[in-house]
């Protein structure tokens, strides 16, 4: 998962920057490779999306059966959000999420970068408090 | 010609004494008839270089050196280092360099005298020379030392500078040009290299400019380098001299045009070191004559006369800020807004900021065309900014912060267009562009010179140095002076990009038409007046000797056609594959227009007779598209496409989405693409540079929200005709011819790419119209054409603390069809402002509503139609509430408005009334869609036609106050508001709605009107479907008629005149178009106003 999430932040990064000179990027030849890698990351940018939303939603289950309350409630917001997202995608294409010309827009760019580093921070975080809610258990046990 | 006194004569005479440097028989023959620009003889061989390349046109500038200068090495003294010569005879008179003025004043009046007659011949008349002018240093070529060549030299400068006022009295504008080269293309004009003029010759400038200062000073008087655009293509010799600065060139002409042998270059002369011997003060000239150019324009903006000396006459403002100035370069300018800036366009902004009561004042529609409001700058820099057409901010005063545009409430954006049909353009070639080292800004008017030898960037404010050959002035002549380089005098200009900018070679011209050949298709006809329309200007397609064409028809399958040489008609190959479409053959298919011309006349003879028969009713437009850029995908070019019908079989096949029932309903409207086959398609065409542009014409719905994504992303156009048919639409009929003519023949850019840059603190972050975002401020456009227009949304990302200005450059890099590889760079600069009742009166309304009509159609694409709608009438709620709030200190009743913006709830309604955002069952759904494309694509005038048509009262037509153009004579009548209560009856009124005209006739209309411009006996009489004007002799008919033309010829489309009556069935369209009255779903304009007012107060 945090590979995922680091990933995408690497992604929309390179999105975002042309690493090319300015003069490289007038180049028709580099047009070429730039749009070719812009569809090839939005492409796999969608490969990713739906599993890292059902491990989520997986994880969140096991909490509910496990009756952990308090970790369920930290993850609820974020399980909405993800639904949210999902279902709010415009509805005539089934690939408008991350489709190439509007996740070029800065705008959106600079909102996907954003929501990647929160998650990565959320997951980070969780994954600590998990480790330490195990390891009491255990000891605890 | 006024030959001047002795001294022209005695340069003449030098000039001939010189004749055997210059070149060859010719050139001699070209001095002799130059005779009128005097010395100019000497000139020629010094800077004029030959080494023109064949793909270079003709009208531009040369700075790179061209290699051969042995001959001139004698006299000419190249940059510092061969100055020797001439610097000789200046060191033995310092004055004269600076202290001469009053010596040199009379000769120099007389001489630029003689050259501005001599520039005002008519092209036509003079020796062939005219035509071509060069920047050659005159001044060099004397012999150094003798007090005659001193004089002339003297002369030859003072000429060139003082003359663009004079020119610029005598001769029209526009006319001149720097480059031509009729001849061919040996003679290429160039001036050369700009650092090496010695520095000498500039100093009698000075002494000249003081007596005639109403004339202006050179800047204003002409930009330097400007050419009339269309140069390339026309005849050279068309063109009439405008300014001084072209005289001048044109006396060095006979160097240029003699141009075969005598190519001299700069870089030639300091590498092969003719004149070794070295320079040793190269500076104290300069400064000197620095100061003397301060001293001479008082005109100039502070920022350009560096170093006066204060008390100059003329230069208060420059001394007040630069006392110290002796020794540097301060671009001054830009800071001096405040202060001058405040006083001179005091009035102006307090205009803007005048409340004014929107339920009171009735008639606020200004009776001519609405003017972009003027930025509140200095008016010396203000003369130097970008052209509000090509350019254009929503708010001419920008706030400071991100807070204060937020409170503020409207939306800061650019709108653009770019690739405009410019009449002149200066264009400069040259080895090394100049830009900035860490924001590659190009250097542009609005840069600050901190001394000579750097300058500072504007967008980035980093230093750079000047390079070497930046420091030669081309237009004066002058070494040392790179603040007055047409790059730096002109907002607007085009570079000729040396080899650097293309990687791969520039493609060449290729267009591919692509016909649908259906049942359906046939039926319309269309294909007949397209074959034909292209006949008729298959040698006005832009391109050149490696223009290639190419073909392709489908139904259900598709149908190539090899053009191959030596076959005796076309052969057409059939792939009936449409699954995995192939290419048949990979030549032949895309051929050279001008070796197959004739093969390919044929083709467009027969192709209209050749599906007569077919009864194939499927369309098979996804494999048809797919073949075509497999076809152009090697070179990149333009795919033209014509289709009548919603795609049926192979990919990208529709289904018919429109269902008449629901139109009313604005939610269920389908404005999102259905598939996103033609978006990824686009997006591969966009990376092979093919551009896709969509004619379509048909009678039933087709989809256009998905069809239009292949023209979208790739950069293309979209036209709609709807229902054409031959027989029963004649008037589309015409309207395709019109607009298909303008659009093979219009100019043409390739492999383009736009970047827009903004001064650090702005951001870019949404763009509008027709490309691909490649890198976030990297545009995408495999063609451009002069018909796009753009537009950004901006945002202030750190606050602009500490900047009286900011800038914003677009630089638009493309490969024209000549193949040459040009950048076009257009900047603007606008004042930064602290306080919202100067972010109000700097509000420029119809960009506002533009950008907004942008962001509104994305919103109803990504959202729905009536949260679009919603958002415009709110935008306009806001805005007028925060003025209420923060601006307006006493609360007034009624609703308040600075004057800036009492026409923004009008746009807004008129936006609300379009066909792209309106509600009712009125519009079909592909022509929404259409307008909402041209929204997106068309520039602002168009696009505010469009929304807001002008109303004229046509039946009392005056010369009063009439333009008059070419000899025509047309008439201005005042507009009028859109409410039927402007109407009368008797009376008749033409409404311009951009893409259509209408003429309403009142019913009791004057006898004398009907019968004298509509040609029938009474009003009864008037045909039912009347659309064109008879050509009488009437004087009514003849105004009529000139301001209808005048009307269409402003604009790339064809708008169709339809004369209706009261009883027309057009009648509810033309009622449409009343904005301000009230229609079965939408308010009128006091209702809207009321509607506003409540919210407003709440």
């Amino acid at each position: 998962m945090f590979e995922k999430i680091v990933f995408q932040i690497i992604a929309f990064d390179e999105l975002r920057t042309d690493f090319k000179s300015p003069i490289d990027q007038c180049n028709p030849v580099h047009a070429r490779e730039r749009l070719r890698n812009i569809e090839r990351i939005c492409f796999l940018l969608r490969k990713l999306v739906l599993p890292e939303y059902s491990i989520h939603s997986l994880f969140c289950i096991m909490f509910l059966c496990a009756q952990e309350w308090l970790t369920l409630g930290l993850n609820v917001p974020l399980l909405f959000y993800h639904f949210w997202r999902y279902f709010r995608c415009p509805a005539d294409s089934s690939e408008l999420a991350y489709d190439p010309p509007a996740v070029m827009n800065a705008d959106t760019l600079s909102y996907c970068q954003k929501e990647a580093w929160c998650k990565l921070a959320f997951y980070l975080l969780s994954f600590f408090y998990y480790l330490y809610c195990m390891i009491y258990t255990l000891v605890s046990s | 010609m006024a030959q001047p006194a002795g001294p022209a004569a005695a340069c003449r005479a030098q000039g001939a004494g010189r004749q055997p440097y210059s070149n060859g028989p010719v050139q001699n023959q070209m001095m002799h008839s130059s005779d009128a620009q005097g010395y100019n003889p000497a000139v020629p061989g010094s800077y004029s270089h030959q080494k023109v390349p064949p793909h270079q046109p003709s009208g531009q500038y040369n700075y790179s050196g061209s290699p051969n200068v042995s001959q001139f090495n004698s006299y000419q003294g190249p940059g510092q280092t061969l100055n020797r010569p001439p610097v000789a005879p200046l060191s033995g008179s310092p004055v004269q360099q600076t202290g001469p003025v009053p010596q040199v004043p009379p000769p120099a009046l007389q001489n630029s005298a003689a050259i501005s007659s001599a520039g005002s011949f008519p092209p036509g008349a003079g020796p062939p020379m005219l035509s071509n002018w060069q920047y050659s240093q005159s001044a060099l070529s004397h012999p150094a030392g003798t007090p005659t060549s001193h004089l002339a030299h003297g002369m030859g400068t003072g000429s060139a500078q003082p003359s663009p006022s004079l020119s610029g009295n005598t001769n029209p504008p526009g006319s001149y040009q720097y480059a031509a080269s009729p001849g061919g293309p040996s003679l290429q004009n160039s001036y050369m290299k700009p650092g090496s003029v010695p520095p000498p010759v500039t100093q009698p400038l000075t002494p000249l400019h003081p007596p005639r200062p109403p004339l202006g000073p050179p800047p204003v008087g002409g930009p330097p380098l400007i050419r009339p655009s269309t140069l390339t293509a026309g005849p050279p010799n068309a063109q009439p001299l405008l300014n001084s600065a072209a005289n001048q060139e044109g006396d060095a002409t006979s160097a240029a045009s003699d141009g075969s042998a005598v190519q001299n270059s700069y870089d030639a002369i300091e590498g092969g070191g003719l004149m070794a011997t070295p320079h040793p003060s190269p500076a104290p000239p300069n400064l000197k004559m620095n100061r003397n150019v301060g001293y001479s324009y008082p005109a100039l903006p502070p920022g350009y006369q560096n170093t006066s000396p204060p008390g100059a006459p003329g230069m208060q403002a420059s001394a007040l800020q630069y006392p110290d100035g002796s020794k540097h370069f301060h671009q001054p300018p830009l800071g001096t807004n405040h202060l001058t800036a405040s006083m001179g366009s005091l009035s102006l902004q307090q205009e803007g900021l005048r409340p004014v009561n929107l339920l009171q004042e009735r008639n606020i529609l200004p009776t001519t065309i609405l003017q972009a409001p003027v930025p509140n700058l200095h008016e010396d820099i203000q003369k130097l900014n970008c052209n509000p057409e090509l350019f254009r901010c929503t708010l001419t005063n920008i706030p400071q912060t991100q807070a204060l545009l937020n409170k503020a409430k409207l939306p800061l954006g650019l709108l653009l267009h770019p690739f405009k049909d410019l009449s002149q353009l200066p264009v400069v070639t040259s080895s090394t562009i100049v830009r900035c080292r860490s924001c590659r800004t190009y250097i542009n008017p609005f840069v600050s010179f901190l001394d000579q030898r750097r300058w500072k960037c504007n967008l980035c404010y980093r230093v750079n140095d000047v390079p070497e050959e930046f420091m030669y002035n081309p237009v004066t002549r002058v070494y040392g002076e790179p603040h007055k380089r047409p790059e730096v005098q002109n907002a607007t200009i085009e570079f000729m990009a040396p080899s650097e900018y293309m990687l791969r070679p520039p493609q060449p011209p290729v267009y591919l038409f692509v016909f649908d050949v259906s049942h359906n298709a046939i039926e319309t006809g269309y294909l007949n007046t397209v074959c034909k329309t292209l006949l008729d200007n298959l040698d006005l397609l832009p391109g050149n000797t490696r223009t290639k064409i190419g073909f392709i028809t489908f139904d259900s399958t598709i149908h190539f056609y090899s053009l191959q040489e030596g076959l005796s008609q076309p052969q057409m190959l059939i792939v009936s594959d449409i699954e995995d479409v192939f290419i048949p053959m990979p030549e032949n298919l895309l051929v050279n227009l001008n070796e197959n011309k004739e093969l390919i006349q044929d083709l467009l003879r027969t192709l209209p007779q050749m599906f007569t028969k077919s009864l194939e009713t499927q369309s098979a437009l996804g494999p048809a598209l797919q073949a075509a850029f497999k076809l152009m995908s090697p070179t990149g070019g333009r795919i033209s496409v014509f289709q009548t019908q919603l795609p049926s079989v192979g990919m990208g096949a529709l289904k018919s989405r429109e269902e008449p029932n629901q139109r009313a309903t604005a939610k269920e409207i389908h404005l999102t693409p259905s598939t996103d086959f033609y978006k990824k398609l686009a997006l591969d065409c966009s990376g092979q540079q093919v551009a896709v542009d969509l004619f379509l014409l048909s009678g039933q719905y087709s989809d256009l929200a998905s069809l239009g994504c292949i023209s979208r992303y790739s950069a293309g156009s979209v036209y709609y005709y709807q229902s054409y048919h031959h027989k029963h639409n004649p008037v589309q009929v015409e309207k395709l011819q019109k607009e298909l003519k303008r659009y093979l023949t219009r100019k043409i850019g390739f492999e383009a790419v736009m970047r827009i840059r903004c001064t650090k603190g702005l951001s870019i972050h949404t763009f509008h119209g027709n490309f691909f975002v490649r890198s976030t401020d990297l545009l995408s456009l495999p063609n451009v054409n002069p018909d796009a227009g753009y537009a950004v949304q901006m945002s202030v990302e750190e606050s602009l603390t500490d900047m009286q200005v900011v800038s914003f450059q677009s630089a638009l890099l493309y490969t024209s069809s000549k193949g040459e590889r040009r950048i076009r760079v257009h900047t603007m600069c606008l004042p930064v402002v602290t306080t919202l009742s100067d972010v109000y009166a700097g509000a420029d309304v119809q960009a506002i509503t533009g950008l907004l009509a942008n962001m509104a159609v994305d919103r109803s694409v990504s959202a729905t139609l009536s949260d679009a709608r919603d958002a415009l009438v709110n935008a306009v709620i806001d805005s007028l509430s925060a003025y209420r709030s923060s601006v307006l200190s006493i609360q007034q009743p009624g609703l308040m408005a600075p004057s800036s913006l009492r026409l923004f709830p009008l746009y807004v309604l008129a936006l609300l009334k379009q066909k792209a955002f309106q509600t009712g069952t009125n519009a079909r759904l592909d022509e929404r869609i259409f307008t909402m494309c041209q929204v997106k694509n068309q520039p602002l005038v168009y696009l505010m036609l469009m929304t807001h048509p002008s109303l004229y009262r046509v039946d009392n037509l005056t010369d009063e106050g009439a333009l008059n153009i070419n000899d025509r004579t047309i008439p201005q009548p005042p507009i009028l508001q859109l409410s039927v209560e402007k109407l009368s009856r008797d009376g008749a009124y033409l409404m311009d709605a951009g893409s259509v005209m209408f003429l309403w006739i009142g019913k009791s209309c004057g006898q004398s009107f009907i019968s004298q411009v509509l040609g029938v006996p009474n009003y009864g009489s008037i045909p039912q479907n009347m659309t064109h004007l008879p050509e009488l002799e009437t004087a009514e008919s003849i105004r009529t008629i000139a301001f209808i033309s005048w009307l269409r010829e402003q604009r790339p489309f064809f708008p169709i005149l339809y004369i209706i009556k009261d009883d027309s069935p057009l009648k509810s369209s033309f009622l449409q178009n009343m904005i301000e009255d009230r229609t079965e779903s939408a308010l009128s304009y006091y209702e809207f106003l009321l509607h506003i007012q409540q919210q407003v107060n709440k």
